[in-house]
């Protein structure tokens, strides 16, 4: 599904991705860990297609498309989706309407007809329903006065609602409380299928207690340092980041 | 200089004599105001209130011919506001045959020569101090009066569609004045259009008094074309326990020059001045806005939003007066700013002048480029650039729109908006 080559990635000159290499095929978790500043977020923004970042190597494939070339627009409506780690508020835009909008835009990329509202109506209600989102938030204006943990949730809602072939969660559960949390991963595990992947990017072990991940990738300054299965998360909780710090400064000087 | 000023003016008076004389206000007002316009001239550049507003030189190119010549308005199917009563004013006169013809316990709508206020015209809008109040008090011909009784809640909206129209260059003068009773309360729209084959430079100069506990709530709508051009001047005075309240939505016009000035002359009185524009092509969009607070425990608060787009020019000037007496004052204003393209200009002033010691107040300006933050949050949906422009545009609108207390206001600002950004 998506295939990342010796990805080098640079911000004002600076490089902050120095040769990703990672797979990910249908039906898979991989969840990306690695202590601040070693390029998860980064990693995330230059997938989705932020401008801030200038590609310096390397390609990415998704679904056999050069995912670089294409627009931010055009790489969600080829299926990717990226959860954002801070949700912007867009006051005076209604959560359904920007939906709405987006689902028709992408069925529009895909020559397909506009949702009816009937069918719209349907699938708000019922994906709303899966991440326990109140009717009033659905209706609201994007994230505007919502809390910290509305806003993820709403983030997971979109997803459920774009239902993407791969969803980037970007730091989903930073400064999410324990319900939330739940909320969270159960939307993820009950809209994961063998056709779709997600790439958990977290900082804590505890969200990859409520979505178990079938691979676990260790990033640490630009690069993926180690990878295993889930007990990998479980040994970097227990060992810290300082131990895979001083591990592989000590490689690198 | 004193004489080259002059010119423009003398010309234009010159030409003004077909205009219909003044029957409302006092003789003496009107050659003060003549003799004001003579001496002072059209204001250029150069004067501290005019700076990004050349009306000087606007008369010199734009309206060397121009002369009263209003052409006639058929029909005003075109400009409904809904559940709205319309009352239309064509170059400044009350027309009732294009009016909706309906009788409203409380309301008084006639004009101002029929009104016969006396003195209490031309006591708000001081014809020595500012050059177009003067060219509007020498010729405003009959002018239109709107008056709300004491103790009547007027329970629908009134809706005054102004019309300017020539089929040359016209310079039309309206006058308005606008009363709220006491304990009164009325839901006013008013809107500027123009219409005819000519361009028309329209001076609009209104009144608005409201009474002890009276309460007016005031959307202006102007989109005024490519063929309009206007100074609107208003002076509302805010008596005790009183509320104004007034969004100013201006969508289009050539040159638009509003200045708004609220008097809060009774304790207890709340002011609200809020305003969206937007600057397309080479529009200049000019807000000079005056809150005024003289007496104590008043509140004002102020919000104006400006997009500028292509090589349009947008001006917001807001100045706070806090009088020696006017202690406990609250008066915050706030000025937002979107250019959207990089020949777009928005030029931001906030003045505060404050006398009083124990006040609140404060101000805050900002202009910048559409987030890219925000794009990219929209378009990382599936929504392309140019939706998601026009969805950002709408929020940032919405701010100043959804301050409009007024149902069919409202859904006629989101629809003008929508009109103008599509």
């Amino acid at each position: 599904m998506l295939t990342i080559k010796n990805l080098h990635a640079a911000v004002d000159g600076k490089e902050i991705l120095k040769g990703i290499n990672l797979t990910i095929r249908p039906g898979e978790i991989h969840a990306i860990m690695g202590p601040n500043g070693s390029g998860k977020s980064t990693l995330s923004s230059v997938l989705a297609g932020r401008e801030d970042y200038e590609i310096t190597e390397g390609e990415v494939i998704f679904n056999g498309k050069d995912l670089l070339e294409l627009e931010t627009e055009d790489r969600a409506r080829e299926g990717l989706f990226l959860a954002f780690q801070y949700p912007i508020e867009i006051p005076g835009v209604s959560n359904v309407n920007f939906l709405k909008t987006a689902i028709n835009e992408i069925r529009a990329y895909h020559g397909q007809d506009a949702i009816s509202p009937k069918e719209f109506l349907e699938k708000v209600k019922e994906k709303q329903k899966l991440v326990e989102l109140d009717n009033k938030l659905a209706n609201r204006s994007v994230n505007e006065g919502f809390s910290g943990g509305e806003k993820k949730r709403n983030e997971i809602f979109q997803m459920a609602m774009l239902e993407p072939k791969l969803a980037i969660l970007d730091e989903t559960d930073s400064g999410l409380d324990i319900d939330a949390l739940r909320v969270v991963a159960q939307g993820v595990n009950t809209l994961k299928n063998k056709d779709n992947a997600f790439i958990v990017i977290t900082h804590y072990q505890r969200l990859l207690d409520y979505i178990v991940p079938d691979f676990v990738h260790i990033l640490y300054n630009g690069r993926i340092v180690q990878s295993g299965g889930k007990e990998l998360a479980l040994e970097l909780e227990k060992k810290g980041y300082e131990e895979i710090k001083k591990q592989y400064d000590a490689i690198s000087a | 200089m004193i004489a080259e000023k002059s010119t423009t003016a003398i010309e234009l008076l010159d030409r003004m004599t077909g205009a219909p004389k003044v029957a409302f206000i006092s003789g003496q007002k009107v050659s003060e105001a003549l003799m004001y316009l003579s001496a002072n001239g059209i204001p250029n550049a150069k004067h501290e209130e005019y700076k990004y507003c050349n009306m000087d030189a606007l008369f010199r190119k734009e309206f060397k011919q121009a002369a009263y010549a209003p052409a006639a308005v058929s029909g005003i199917s075109d400009y409904q506001v809904n559940d709205a009563v319309t009352i239309v004013v064509e170059n400044g006169r009350y027309n009732p045959e294009l009016s909706d013809k309906v009788v409203i316990r409380g309301l008084h709508i006639c004009s101002l020569s029929e009104a016969k206020l006396g003195d209490k015209v031309a006591s708000l809008a001081d014809p020595n101090s500012d050059a177009f109040i003067a060219l509007n008090t020498a010729f405003s011909g009959e002018g239109f009066y709107l008056g709300v009784q004491d103790h009547s809640e007027i329970p629908m909206t009134i809706h005054v569609l102004y019309i300017s129209s020539s089929n040359g260059e016209g310079v039309v003068n309206p006058r308005s004045f606008v009363e709220i009773g006491q304990n009164a309360s009325l839901h006013l729209v008013e809107q500027q259009v123009v219409v005819g084959s000519g361009k028309v430079f329209t001076n609009y100069v209104s009144e608005k008094l409201v009474h002890e506990n009276g309460r007016l709530y005031n959307t202006i709508l102007q989109h005024e074309g490519d063929k309009g051009y206007s100074v609107n001047t208003t002076v509302a005075e805010v008596k005790r326990d009183a509320v104004y309240d007034a969004t100013t939505l201006t969508f289009s016009g050539q040159v638009v020059r509003n200045n708004h000035h609220v008097l809060l002359t009774g304790s207890n009185s709340v002011a609200h001045l809020n305003g969206l524009f937007t600057a397309e092509h080479n529009e200049l969009i000019d807000n000079h806005t005056l809150m005024d607070h003289r007496v104590p425990h008043c509140e004002s608060n102020e919000l104006y939003k400006g997009l500028a787009n292509g090589k349009g020019t947008g001006v917001f000037n807001g100045k706070i007066y806090v009088r020696k007496d006017a202690q406990k004052t609250n008066a915050y204003q706030s000025s937002k700013n979107i250019l959207l393209s990089d020949d777009a200009t928005i030029n931001t002033k906030p003045q505060l002048e404050i006398y009083a010691n124990d006040v609140k107040c404060s101000h805050g300006t900002s202009t910048g480029k559409i987030d890219p933050n925000h794009l990219f949050y929209l378009r990382a949906r599936g929504v392309g650039q140019a939706s998601a422009r026009k969805m950002l545009l709408a929020s940032f609108a919405h701010e100043v729109i959804e301050k409009i207390s007024d149902d069919g206001a409202r859904e006629k600002a989101i629809a003008l908006f929508e009109q103008y950004h599509p």
